[in-house]
């Protein structure tokens, strides 16, 4: 076995976060530099740190060898952009080293760099410069690139006046026609119809099973993940929580902890919603379990929880409260407590929802969380005809189907 | 893939690539792609187009001819007055244009640079190119005017690229400074069109530096006056005559200007992407 294509050792970020004032305008800085100064030629107190540390990536290793398809996990904020800014030389990294060997791309957003008032025509050469690709080569590739976007008729409009399904697709096409030894992918899949996102898929698993060609590709999309990558790495909190097969990373992802949100009260007079928690254990189990702490200075008479689920798009798809039970909601009267909600089985399609969660009692409601949690379903059931959700909708119910000749 | 050859890349704190100025070579395209760009679209959805070149230091030319030509009546030696402005309209212009669209670069690329990797050069690089076009719009002007005067420059035209070539280091070096400066203090924001309107008055643009016969040797340490004369010296047959030493100050301050704010520039670059 040859030498891994990317190795990294103790990679960390590390950023400033300065809570009062940002300290950007020069008349800051320079007011601190002569603070600092002045505090030296004193020789009083220590230097004052920037604010407050705060590390996006920590001692991260990972080794990547040629023609392995890697797809990163975690949840927002876990250090998955990072780690590509940081791979894709963006960003420097403060800790650690990495070594890569070969030709990096990296598509970090669709359609870096399109300019609006040129033509499809011109951004396709724009787009494919800036992405690293030569003239010589777009020009190779140009038919290519069209046919694969679909917009031959709107080449030479300007792609302000083009439908953002074009814009997309017009963008993804440039850079699928990519071919370095080592391509970057960050979350570019999350756009588009369906339609166009499936034909995406195709060909990124394409790129990566026939090139030999060294992948980085992170998503939330666990069905787009499992089909594509063949490893996993997680991150958590800027750490590496696991790395291996693919299937092995996204079980264990899926059922770390709970998603949870907790919350300060505004007004600790007023009722109020504490926690809220959804059971990934449950949900990995096609179930939906979601528990809700509240708290009020007056004991809560029959207290009432409401929670709903809307889809990404915020429609909302299913709802419930302890009212609407009438005489089979019947509590005491309590101070605090936590009210579990269960859906058993979820009848929904894979797909991420978002959650809202209302706190009451028997006569009028008190708190709300709107948007309190969101989830990646992958539902039990796997359908690989499925037509988009756009076009079936979002629940799953137990059809029967039967035939009468 | 893979092959034996392919180039190992480190990525460590404090270790800005070494292999830069190459990996600047490499990404020769994109300045083209991105000055094209940039060219392209300036004067789209515009009535006038790229008349607006010609109608800013037309009128300019016009003001200053009637105020430094007519009511302060100085002197311009066998040449009409209003040559004389412009040829030191020509290289201040290019040099307000190149400086500023230079300074301003970096910002307006936020999206480019926050997402994708290129030797960072390039943006305020490719912002230089685009003057030159408004550069080579306002030359028309002047063929006009000599043309109207009967005026025809003599072989040392042909040094006239000598004198671009200063402008642009000059613009490049101060632009250098300011787009950097601009990434982390957006103050500089409000610098730019400042130092442009001062400069102006600081430059020989609207009369001819021999009015200062004592002072010039200090004036010359503004790049530009030196800049400035170099054009009429060319353009007006070697009038007024150019001095060595001025020309030498003026040179050493642009290679100076340059000099610092490339290493300035390379100095902070690499955390352009967490601050912008």
């Amino acid at each position: 076995m040859s030498q891994p294509t990317i190795s990294v050792e103790g990679l960390g970020k590390r950023y400033y976060l300065s809570h009062q004032k940002r300290q950007d305008t020069l008349r800051d800085s320079l007011t601190q530099q002569f603070r600092r100064l002045g505090r030296r030629l004193t020789g009083s107190g220590p230097t004052e740190p920037e604010g407050e540390e705060f590390w996006a990536l920590r001692d991260v290793s990972f080794q990547v060898s040629q023609g392995d398809v890697v797809g990163i996990v975690g949840r927002n904020g876990a250090g998955k952009s990072t780690l590509l800014k940081l791979l894709s030389r963006i960003t420097e990294p403060t800790t650690g080293r990495a070594v890569i060997r070969g030709r990096v791309a990296s598509l970090l957003e669709v359609g870096t760099g399109f300019h609006p008032e040129l033509s499809g025509r011109e951004n396709i050469f724009l787009n494919g410069a800036i992405l690293g690709m030569s003239r010589d080569e777009i020009r190779r590739k140009f038919d290519e690139i069209v046919a694969f976007a679909e917009v031959e008729r709107f080449l030479d409009t300007q792609v302000k006046h083009y439908s953002s399904g074009m814009y997309v697709r017009l963008a993804f096409a440039v850079a699928a026609h990519l071919e370095p030894e080592i391509l970057i992918v960050d979350e570019v899949l999350a756009v588009g119809d369906a339609q166009f996102q499936k034909k995406c898929l195709g060909k990124m698993s394409e790129v990566a099973r026939d090139s030999g060609r060294t992948v980085l590709f992170v998503s939330h999309n666990t069905a787009a993940l499992q089909a594509i990558c063949r490893t996993g790495l997680w991150l958590q909190q800027g750490r590496v929580a696991q790395t291996g097969p693919i299937a092995d990373c996204l079980a264990a992802y899926l059922s770390s902890g709970n998603e949870a949100a907790t919350y300060t009260a505004t007004n600790p007079n007023k009722p109020h919603i504490t926690s809220v928690t959804l059971d990934r254990t449950a949900l990995a189990q096609g179930r939906f379990r979601i528990s809700v702490g509240f708290k009020s200075s007056t004991p809560l008479g029959r207290p009432v929880i409401g929670v709903t689920i809307f889809s990404k798009l915020g429609q909302p798809l299913a709802g419930s409260n302890g009212r609407m039970m009438g005489e089979q909601w019947t509590p005491s009267a309590m101070r605090e407590g936590l009210i579990i909600a269960e859906i058993d089985p979820l009848p929904l399609h894979s797909d991420t929802y978002r959650v809202s969660v209302y706190l009451g009692d028997a006569g009028q409601d008190y708190d709300q969380k709107l948007e309190a949690v969101e989830f990646d379903y992958i539902s039990p059931h796997f359908y690989p005809q499925c037509p988009p959700l756009s076009v079936i909708g979002q629940y799953d119910l137990p059809w029967k189907w039967s035939v009468e000749p | 893939m893979a092959h034996p050859d392919t180039p190992e890349l480190v990525l460590e704190a404090g270790r800005a690539s070494r292999n830069y100025w190459w990996d600047l070579w490499r990404y020769r395209e994109l300045l083209g792609f991105l000055a094209w760009r940039d060219i392209k679209v300036r004067y789209k959805q515009t009535v006038l187009g790229v008349l607006w070149a010609l109608i800013q230091p037309a009128v300019t030319l016009a003001v200053f001819t009637f105020i430094f030509g007519k009511l302060a009546a100085m002197p311009a030696g066998n040449v009409p007055y209003p040559l004389l402005v412009l040829c030191g309209l020509l290289p201040w212009q290019l040099f307000s244009a190149a400086f500023s669209n230079a300074s301003g670069s970096l910002v307006s690329n936020t999206h480019l640079i926050s997402k994708v990797y290129f030797p960072r050069l390039i943006v305020p690089l490719s912002s230089v190119a685009v003057a030159l076009i408004d550069f080579a719009v306002v030359l028309v002007l002047l063929v006009a005017l000599c043309l109207w005067w009967q005026f025809v420059p003599d072989w040392r035209v042909l040094l006239l690229p000598v004198f671009i070539a200063l402008t642009l280091l000059t613009a490049i070096g101060t632009g250098l400074w300011l787009t950097a400066l601009t990434v982390k203090y957006r103050d500089f924001r409000f610098v730019v069109p400042f130092l442009l309107q001062i400069g102006l008055f600081l430059s020989p643009v609207g009369f001819s530096s021999t009015n200062l016969p004592t002072w010039r040797a200090l004036y010359s340490f503004n790049p530009m006056v030196g800049a400035i004369d170099g054009f009429r010296w060319c353009l007006l047959r070697g009038e007024p005559a150019l001095d060595p030493l001025n020309l030498a100050i003026s040179a050493g301050m642009a290679a100076f200007l340059l000099a610092s704010g490339l290493w300035y520039f390379r100095h902070t670059e690499r955390t352009f992407a967490d601050l912008i």
